[in-house]
């Protein structure tokens, strides 16, 4: 179906090539998954099936890529419309028209599809993807999840043999993800139809592909095949994998059942073992909060975003901060900055108003990463960037270079903020961030487009500031990293706190929050591989 | 009769129509500066608006738009009365210190400021923020993007340019907020040179990154996807489309500005759009795009049409008969009610009625449970 033939890609003005000799085929009816690093070149190869890469990203193109018989040298990206449809990171971005049923016949329109095979593929496609209800809806007014089948199901409509989406689900929260996956998974199973797609999540994903495309990057050689097989050694794997190794499963499991069903041994070596607490230091007296929220309510013109949330944060803490997408998570970290004003109820930051802070003293109570790290970021270069962090918070020359050092030493000083990676700009914001040495800092989403390397560099930061006494927020879908990192969890749900409790307490208190270590594990309550693999060898010393 | 004639029939009325009925309404404003129908075509707008709008996004646009006139007013009138030597009157309101400027220039900084300037300032403006109050209600009624998906597939280029601009303009504004909210988590309190920059970087690379992606997206999707089409074909498509739009132009500033002899502008705007309409016929012919569902064009879309032209015809015919009660003679006299005009733009209330009501947007009921209302 796709064939990739000894495909090389040099973007202008680059020294190296992206990807080199990639020599690849995709039967059809597969789901395949294509995994790699930040910036390894995952979105590139996607690209490259429909001729979005070259024709419109520019860069020279060697080799062929063969889709459906069709060479995308001599085809456009609209000349393959009808055989590929494309669903980029952002689905918003995406969007053409206003409402969902335009959205659908938007491809439809363009191939120039009768009238009555459009209203009758419109009907259909609502009903496969389950969105009849919202039919007529505005297109900014659905959530994240909706957004993603409308995106999904506009490219459907074409009836496209390929489907290739990068990143379906790193920006949806764990319901929304398992919507869209069973989506994809039905698409494939009902209609036979070959789907490609980018994931750093792998953990949301592995099981259901038939095959792991893993792109290395730096113009390495790509490597393919079985899933079981290419992550036996990879160093991307997700925490089942992890676990499988720990334990030495062979073969490898894929999904929390395939582990499970395997898990009982393991149980009974754990059984007397107890899983290592986080270590709460007691709220109150003599230890004063660094921020209390006391009854908060805010909204947005008639809407009530958060409905009565009181809280306390306290020094030497990781906080997570879950819930559903819109459940109010980004507006409690924005009403504890003071961006956003309570309707009722008050924030303190150590006794003071934060929207009453003059921006210069702020910046030494509260730091935030939003969402989007570049809002932070305007220089032209990380070292300017640097310089001009110090000078906002008043402190000595060099001080945020050395923090962004120890943070992600391997970032050049001439580099274009917005050519870093995911990654690396997060921590460049962060490290703006701290150099103000806030005693609280909050990061929104921290994880979108982080692959595990850097996932785990940022549990590291999040535990030395933890231990050196300071508190961190994070507002987060990623189970697996709350599990990793954070002390106390609070879920959010229609504005209001419905849980606020120790990290193991609260996650292993519902499916949806669960790690897929607790998942296997349980009743036992045990978060992470690592966890496990310690428990494990302190056994078997034992036994010895 | 069909259903889409009746205007009682719920449904979305033609974008077009609105747009139509949006420009006759401005275009009888922008011939007078008589204050008391230029508040009346502000009042009708607002009306049909807030009668017949959508709860979708781009309907609460309206208010954004009042706004923006109000603005216009108030830096209209700071400008003329401040500024301008020339538009004094003999009444004088009050005496600002000044500053010499040469006189021949016509400036002048502070002095004087006198009731008729800031009459006269305040009438032009609210010319400005009528017409521009039309435009918002256009904007809010019927959805500029759906009005481009009424447009003729020949217009590839000016199609893709169109959706990315009106993307752009919405999403600059959001965004600018989120990065003036950053601004402050870095300690700067906004305002100034360098916080301008600080915020023009980051917005300005944001949109055009998106930008990027739309067109991306709508490539990937077979917008522009065309079947046998020559390089000759095309060529003369865009010089007749082109031609045609220059014509329309001409031909809508000659009818407005008044000054222009008489075969400067309708003919010109007719010529216009014969050109305009072969060129994209012609050009449509050879694109193989289809429509789903297209908005019908029934009697209500003639109706909203016409109560748009009533206004913009009586308020022409009354500027030939009548043009003293349409530009006063000094801004201090009582303006006089020219009735005929104010007759005309009451029709331009009619939409409110003659447009059909919209159906209303929600879950569907599931079967077997009546409406609450009915059960009520």
């Amino acid at each position: 179906m796709i064939t990739f033939d000894k495909v090389g890609l040099t973007y202008a003005e680059a020294d190296a090539p992206v990807l080199a000799d990639v020599e690849l085929t995709i039967p059809e009816g597969e789901l395949c998954l294509v995994i790699g690093r930040t910036g390894s070149g995952k979105s590139t190869l996607l690209r490259a099936i429909n001729g979005l890469v070259p024709h419109f990203s520019g860069g020279t193109l060697s080799g062929r890529v063969i889709v459906d018989g069709r060479d995308t040298r001599r085809h456009r990206p609209r000349d393959l419309a009808d055989v590929v449809g494309f669903v980029g990171q952002d689905p918003l971005a995406g969007f053409v028209t206003d409402t969902v049923e335009d959205e659908l016949a938007y491809g439809m329109e363009s191939l120039g599809l009768a009238a009555a095979v459009m209203r009758q593929r419109v009907e259909e496609t609502l009903d496969l993807l389950g969105l009849p209800d919202v039919r007529h809806q505005p297109l900014a007014d659905l959530s994240a999840g909706q957004q993603q089948r409308v995106a999904i199901g506009s490219v459907l409509t074409t009836h496209p043999r390929i489907l290739v989406l990068d990143e379906p689900t790193s920006a949806l929260d764990p319901q929304a993800a398992e919507e869209v996956l069973a989506t994809l998974q039905r698409l494939v199973h009902d209609l036979g139809l070959t789907v490609v797609l980018a994931e750093h999540r792998l953990e949301r994903v592995v099981q259901y592909a038939d095959r792991v495309v893993l792109v290395p990057g730096a113009g390495r050689p790509v490597r393919h095949g079985d899933p079981a097989v290419v992550l036996q050694d990879s160093s991307i794997a997700p925490p089942v994998v992890e676990l499988g190794r720990v334990t030495g499963w062979r073969p490898l499991p894929l999904s929390v059942r395939d582990a499970r069903r395997r898990a009982a041994p393991v149980r009974a070596l754990l059984a007397d073992r107890r899983p290592p607490t986080p270590e709460r230091r007691a709220p109150g007296p003599p230890m004063e909060p660094l921020a209390r929220v006391d009854h908060l309510v805010a909204g947005y013109r008639g809407l009530r975003v958060l409905d009565g949330v009181s809280t306390g944060l306290w020094p030497g803490e990781v906080v997570a901060l879950m819930g559903r997408n819109g459940a109010g998570k980004s507006t409690l970290l924005r009403a504890l900055v003071g961006s956003k004003r309570p309707t009722s109820g008050r924030v303190r930051l150590g006794g003071v108003a934060p929207d009453e802070l003059k921006p210069t003293e702020l910046l030494r109570h509260v730091g935030l990463v939003p969402q989007e790290p570049n809002d932070l970021l305007y220089a032209h270069s990380v070292a300017l960037e640097c310089v001009q962090a110090d000078r906002d918070a008043g402190v000595g020359a060099g001080t945020t270079r050395t923090i962004l050092e120890r943070l992600s030493p391997d970032i050049p000083d001439s580099a274009h903020p917005r050519d870093l990676s995911e990654g690396q700009r997060l921590t460049l914001a962060l490290a703006v961030v701290l150099a103000a040495r806030p005693p609280l800092v909050l990061l929104d989403e921290p994880t979108r487009g982080l692959d595990y390397t850097a996932k785990h560099r940022l549990v590291e930061i999040l535990r030395d500031l933890a231990d050196a006494g300071r508190c961190a927020v994070l507002a987060t879908h990623d189970v697996e990293l709350v599990a990793e990192v954070s002390s106390r969890v609070l879920v959010l749900a229609d504005g209001e706190l419905v849980a606020d409790g120790p990290t193991p307490d609260v996650v292993t208190a519902s499916p949806a929050f669960a790690p897929q270590t607790a998942k296997i594990l349980a009743p036992q309550r045990w978060l992470t591989p690592t966890q496990v693999a310690t428990a494990l060898a302190e056994v078997t010393e034992v036994s010895l | 009769m069909r259903p889409q004639h009746l205007v009682t029939h719920p449904r979305s009325l033609h974008p077009g129509a609105w747009w139509l009925w949006a420009l006759g309404l401005a275009a009888a404003a922008s011939r007078t500066q008589n204050p008391v129908p230029l508040l009346l075509v502000l009042a009708v707008t607002g009306f049909v608006v807030a009668a017949r709008r959508s709860d979708a996004p781009w309907a609460r646009s309206y208010g954004a738009f009042l706004k923006l006139a109000l603005v216009l007013i108030v830096v209209r009138i700071l400008f003329q009365s401040v500024l301008s030597s020339g538009s004094q009157g003999p009444t004088v309101l009050l005496t600002l210190p000044d500053l010499p400027v040469p006189g021949s220039t016509g400036l002048k900084l502070g002095g004087v400021i006198s009731l008729e300037a800031v009459l006269q300032a305040t009438y032009e403006g609210l010319q400005l923020a009528t017409i521009l109050c039309c435009v918002g209600a256009a904007n809010s009624l019927g959805s500029a993007r759906r009005l481009l998906r009424s447009m003729p597939g020949a217009l590839y280029e000016v199609g893709v340019a169109s959706v990315i601009a009106l993307t752009f303009a919405p999403q600059l504004v959001t965004d600018a907020g989120r990065v003036r909210a950053a601004q402050r988590l870095r300690g700067q309190s906004g305002g100034g040179l360098t916080s301008m920059k600080r915020l023009a970087m980051p917005v300005l690379e944001g949109a055009l990154d998106r930008s990027v992606e739309l067109a991306a997206a709508m490539d990937s999707r077979g917008y522009g996807r065309t079947t046998h089409r020559s390089r000759g074909s095309r060529r003369l498509t865009g010089l007749l489309v082109f031609g045609g739009i220059l014509g329309v132009a001409v031909g809508v500033y000659g009818l407005l500005s008044g000054t222009s002899t008489s075969w400067f502008g309708l003919p010109m705007l007719l010529a216009g759009c014969v050109l305009a309409a072969t060129g994209t016929y012609l050009g449509g012919r050879r694109t193989g795009r289809t429509k789903y569902r297209p908005d019908p064009w029934a009697l209500p879309e003639w109706l909203v049409v016409g109560c748009g032209l009533v206004p913009a015809v009586t308020m022409f015919w009354s500027v030939r008969t009548d043009p003293a009660s349409l530009f006063l003679a000094s801004a201090t006299t009582v303006p006089p009610v020219p009735l005929l005009a104010c007759a005309g733009i009451m029709v331009g209330l009619l939409p409110c009625v003659l447009a059909p009501p919209l159906p209303r947007v929600g879950p569907v009921a599931p079967v077997g449970t009546a409406p609450v209302e009915a059960a009520a």
